[in-house]
């Protein structure tokens, strides 16, 4: 027993950043990582929402252009998309709007957030999209033949049900971005993994360290799971192989 | 905007990147998917096997690491691959590893996590009648899989898992945590010591671009060429 508290002790030493103790840097980590999180999952939803309807358009130009948005997030790795945005982007914009873009505050932290969001919109896009064309055809066309206009038969028709049967797949996504926002560490984002890298190298306690992250990342997936499974079984279409 | 752009310092350091970078890379790429899709399969067929504890192993270890990033994988792995090694040889402290062979055991057992859940869908979409009928001809169970269930399997599934090799290749960026010398790592280690970091991010990203791009679109003609209408 005493081998186990101790074990557990160094969490309860005050870290040499000196904001609190050492599980307090950990939390502060998680903190960041949901607030990430959180702004990636609603850049990447509403932007994968537009994109993704913009593909299954009649107009050709639009659904060309929609593709080259998915093609262009889909096909450069993550990290590369940060550094782009981070360290690239400023450069490339005329001066004084890349001075100021370098001067906000937290500017690294917005970059991987958005940068994140951008990144899994794309997979949004290509999994909403599939589902409306998995639909039947017949609903596009009854939408059609009551008088709806594209407009009304999308937000009355044809949406309602995509986001439904897109919903399985749309929750695997959130848990990949979660595990994506660690990326942020690349520039200088202190969130959860960043934390105990922070905490190993001050300690040398690695394996606590280490421990300590893969733990809060474990009860992290299983929370968002679970919920996730609650709210699919009331979003799940009847009659559709979705819920099990 | 490219007024200052400097194609010089992309076209001095081509060959570094490319000879040397690229080459990790993909290296590093097609063996941890080699390795991956071995042991992925394997747990695929532990998880099918029905033989108590083998499928709530294998089923642990798939959703304990797909729910882990794969940055923390990486900085778990070169921390505890050296004690390991030590363990094994008996010495008296931690064996400094080779980094691109530790970067290589990451990925192929990270990756074979995904690997194995591509193989699964692919045995588990065989019809049932096809392992029944093997056994019915007296095949033992090593006999089945080898000969009628994991060829099918596999060649039905290749699409999916050359587009996750793919998704490997793009991962392998991230041992750029490591400053190893991979293309993006040789990328960003000239950019900042020519201070040219734009020019040589732009290029990394155009060159994981063209190449994942072009793989893509060879996995989408592929797959219309393999597919069985059933």
């Amino acid at each position: 027993m005493d081998k186990i508290v101790d074990w557990f002790s160094i969490f309860w030493q005050e870290s040499a950043e000196g904001t609190g103790t050492y599980a307090y840097t950990l939390l502060l980590g998680l903190q960041l990582t949901l607030e990430i999180s959180v702004i990636a999952a609603v850049v990447a939803f509403v932007m994968g929402s537009i994109v993704g309807v913009c593909r299954t358009l009649p107009s050709p130009l639009v659904r060309r252009l929609s593709g080259a948005y998915v093609e262009f997030f889909r096909n450069i790795p993550l990290l590369v998309q940060l550094f782009l945005w981070y360290f690239v982007l400023p450069e490339l914009l005329p001066r004084d709007i890349g001075m100021w873009l370098k001067q906000v505050p937290h500017s690294n932290f917005y970059t991987a957030a958005f940068g994140l969001g951008l990144f899994t919109s794309s997979r949004v896009a290509v999994q909403l999209s599939a589902a409306i064309t998995s639909m039947p055809r017949g609903q596009k066309m009854a939408a059609t033949a009551l008088g709806l206009t594209t407009r009304q038969s999308y937000t009355n028709v044809l949406l309602p049900m995509a986001y439904r049967i897109v919903f399985p797949p749309l929750t695997s996504e959130l848990l990949n971005l979660i595990k994506n926002s660690s990326v942020a560490l690349t520039i200088g984002v202190a969130e959860l993994t960043q934390s105990a890298r922070n905490m190993d190298s001050y300690t040398f306690q690695t394996f606590q360290a280490f421990t300590a992250a893969t733990l809060i990342y474990l009860v992290l997936n299983i929370t968002i799971t679970a919920v996730m499974r609650r709210i699919e079984h009331g979003v799940a279409v009847p009659g559709m192989l979705v819920a099990k | 905007m490219f007024s200052n752009f400097d194609f010089q310092v992309i076209i001095d350091a081509l060959p570094y990147l490319f000879l040397q970078g690229m080459v990790f890379t993909l290296k590093l790429t097609l063996l941890a998917a080699i390795f991956g899709t071995i042991f992925g399969t394997v747990l695929a067929l532990m998880r099918l096997s029905g033989v108590w504890p083998l499928p709530q192993i294998a089923g642990a270890y798939v959703n304990f690491v797909r729910s882990l990033p794969l940055l923390l994988v990486i900085f778990w792995f070169f921390f505890l691959v050296p004690f390991i090694a030590q363990k094994m040889v008996g010495s008296p402290r931690p064996i400094p590893i080779d980094p691109f062979l530790t970067a290589l055991i990451t990925f192929s057992l990270f990756e074979a996590v995904f690997f194995s859940e591509i193989m699964r869908a692919g045995i588990q979409s065989l019809p049932k009648g096809q392992v029944a009928a093997g056994y019915a001809l007296g095949l033992s169970y090593t006999q089945v899989m080898r000969r009628i269930v994991l060829p099918q399997a596999f060649r039905n599934m290749l699409p999916v898992l050359l587009t996750q090799t793919i998704v490997l290749f793009q991962d392998t960026s991230l041992v750029y945590v490591l400053s190893l010398n991979d293309f993006l790592g040789i990328a960003g280690k000239i950019g900042q010591r020519d201070g040219r970091l734009t020019e040589m991010y732009i290029f990394a990203a155009l060159v994981y671009f063209l190449i994942s791009f072009a793989a893509s679109q060879a996995v989408r003609r592929l797959q219309a060429h393999t597919a069985i209408i059933r």
